[in-house]
């Protein structure tokens, strides 16, 4: 096939990816927008199967089988709350396939490349090699294994990864210079061992934040094998990709009040010795699930906070319920979404529209913030440092300047939560203790079931 | 490192635009674009655009597929091979399950 036609296909389907993302912009295109996506990749593959070269069908046959197979399997039994697990893996292959490509290349024709291709190269092998070990460890610390909690960062871990860094910027120079197989697969093993590094000391809180990035960086890695391949599409669709992961990790930062530089190193806030938890808690007042349905009765206007503990305890079933209720007693409900509720960008949304809670119920923080003042009651589920009225009040509190959502602001809160044991911040939340704030001391599915069975009965 | 730059410099043709030239005008275009998309994305959709694009940075499958399919039969062959499985569990993995997430907000 002429070098041309090639070139215009993949023009072609670097226009469905574009057109694909830009489907993602409203739920109702979303569905056409990935099918377009798809589109797009077909013909990149179909295409690139003519290209000139291509003469072992039936290896990529093989390879095209095999992974098909894993590939579906996986999509069809992954739940949804394991959506992060299954990105994080689903990018660490992305990694990998790219510094296996830019390897496999250079292998082929080491002594024709240039040196730009070889620089290429070598990036390719450090951003993927990275992306694979970083999306291991976070698909580990995800999936909650077990010996996961015995890895621990080593002293001075920091000083390790920085001397790491530098030893592989110098590999790096050393391949351009004198390229050598030995020297690449060196700088795969030791990218390797610093995105492993990197990973193993951020903290459970910062999750999304590394998912993000590590979106990011499967992008650039393609980017970078494109540029070995002298190939449009993969720097195109690589690229869409790095930008992407690049916004999401702001996003993600900015909810968090964190700067990348404070998550990648673990550096915390200032800290601050504020009031202990006793002191907090003092005045603590707790509620009963009849109380609760009494409250809700008498409300024209409800709002739902829901935080990672209400996946956990599997309540989003039971909050559909109370909110079809609530609704068909002419109750105004609202869902107010942090961006950092669940563990990964936009995980509290797909969790609750698989529970089949129509999306236009689901607000944004600064929209449901601006509604606060007008709502009787705040119901909050599972969410604990993201409701903390502390980011706003106390200018020494680690997560001072952090957006919260201000339940404390409802007329009355109501907090579903099993103890007062603290969040990802580890500190108290005043919210609880607050003059309008009522505890409801339970597990989230439970206490959402009692308080359906409570106002059934009254 | 002004010996490798003198090389680099020595392989641009004497006419037309050296490829990494074009390249990154392609890059630094494409991140532009992509920049203006995704800003204009509802945080309700973050997590299928997560899987979405990452089934999309899958592409490095035509690399693959080019790696694996060339005549050889030798250790790029194996390692072309291993890129094409992995790409195509991120490709048809990514797309999949995005697709499954979406039908959930189609209500």
């Amino acid at each position: 096939m002429n070098q041309n036609l090639i070139d215009l296909a993949y023009l072609a389907a670097a226009v469905f990816f574009i057109l694909g993302l830009k489907g993602m912009t409203k739920p109702k295109t979303a569905v056409r927008g990935n099918l377009f996506g798809a589109i797009g990749m077909l013909i990149a593959v179909l295409v690139t199967l003519f290209a000139q070269g291509v003469v072992g069908y039936g290896v990529i046959l093989t390879g095209v089988v095999i992974g098909s197979a894993i590939g579906v399997y996986i999509a069809l039994n992954v739940k949804m709350e394991q959506m992060p697990e299954m990105v994080a893996l689903l990018n660490g292959l992305g990694g990998a396939a790219s510094f296996l490509v830019a390897g496999a290349e250079f292998w082929r024709a080491s002594s024709a490349q240039g040196v730009d291709a070889i620089a290429a190269t070598g990036l390719s092998g450090l951003i993927g090699a990275v992306t694979l070990s970083g999306s291991l460890i976070a698909f580990a610390k995800l999936a909650e294994f077990k010996f996961m909690k015995k890895v621990k960062p080593l002293p001075s871990q920091q000083v390790i990864n920085a001397c790491l860094a530098l030893f592989i910027l110098l590999l790096l120079f050393t391949l351009v210079a004198r390229p050598a197989q030995f020297t690449y697969w060196f700088l795969v093993l030791s990218s390797f061992a610093l995105g492993a590094f990197l990973t193993i000391s951020i903290g459970g809180a910062d999750m999304p934040v590394v998912i993000a990035l590590l979106n990011s960086y499967s992008g650039l890695a393609a980017a970078a094998t494109g540029f070995v391949l002298n190939n449009s599409v993969l720097i195109i669709a690589g690229s869409l990709v790095g930008a992407s992961g690049l916004i999401l990790t702001k996003v993600m930062c900015d909810a968090m009040n964190r700067s990348l530089p404070a998550v990648l190193f673990g550096t915390l806030g200032p800290t601050a010795d504020g009031p202990s938890a006793d002191e907090v808690y003092k005045s603590v007042k707790s509620t009963s699930a009849d109380e609760v349905a009494m409250l809700l009765e008498v409300a024209t206007r409800v709002v739902i906070v829901p935080g990672y503990g209400m996946a956990v305890a599997q309540a989003q079933h039971a909050v559909r319920d109370l909110t079809n209720l609530l609704k068909s007693k002419g109750i105004e409900v609202e869902f107010g979404i942090h961006p950092v509720a669940g563990r990964m960008p936009g995980h509290m949304n797909v969790l609750l529209a698989e529970a089949d809670i129509p999306y236009d119920l689901l607000k944004e923080m600064d929209e449901i913030n601006s509604t606060m003042e007008q709502t009787d009651v705040c119901l909050v589920i599972g969410a604990n440092d993201t409701v903390n009225p502390d980011a706003r009040t106390n200018p020494s509190s680690p997560i001072a300047g952090m957006p919260i959502i201000n339940a404390d602001k409802a007329r009355t809160c109501i907090v579903i939560k099993r103890s007062l044991s603290p969040g990802f911040a580890g500190i108290p939340n005043p919210l609880f203790a607050n003059q309008n704030s009522l505890m409801l001391f339970a597990d989230g599915k439970q206490a959402v079931a009692d308080i359906i069975t409570a106002l059934k009965e009254g | 490192m002004f010996q490798l730059l003198a090389e680099t410099a020595t392989q641009v043709p004497t006419q037309g635009t050296h490829p990494l030239v074009v390249g990154l005008a392609i890059f630094v275009l494409a991140v532009f674009v992509g920049f203006e998309i995704i800003t204009k994305i509802p945080p309700t959709l973050h997590t299928p655009l997560m899987s979405g694009s990452n089934a999309i940075s899958g592409v490095t499958l035509v690399g693959a597929v080019l790696a694996s399919g060339a005549e050889q039969t030798d250790l790029a062959t194996m390692l072309g091979l291993l890129a094409v499985i992995m790409a195509t569990v991120n490709v048809v993995g990514g797309f999949l399950v995005t697709h499954r997430m979406l039908q959930k907000f189609r209500r």
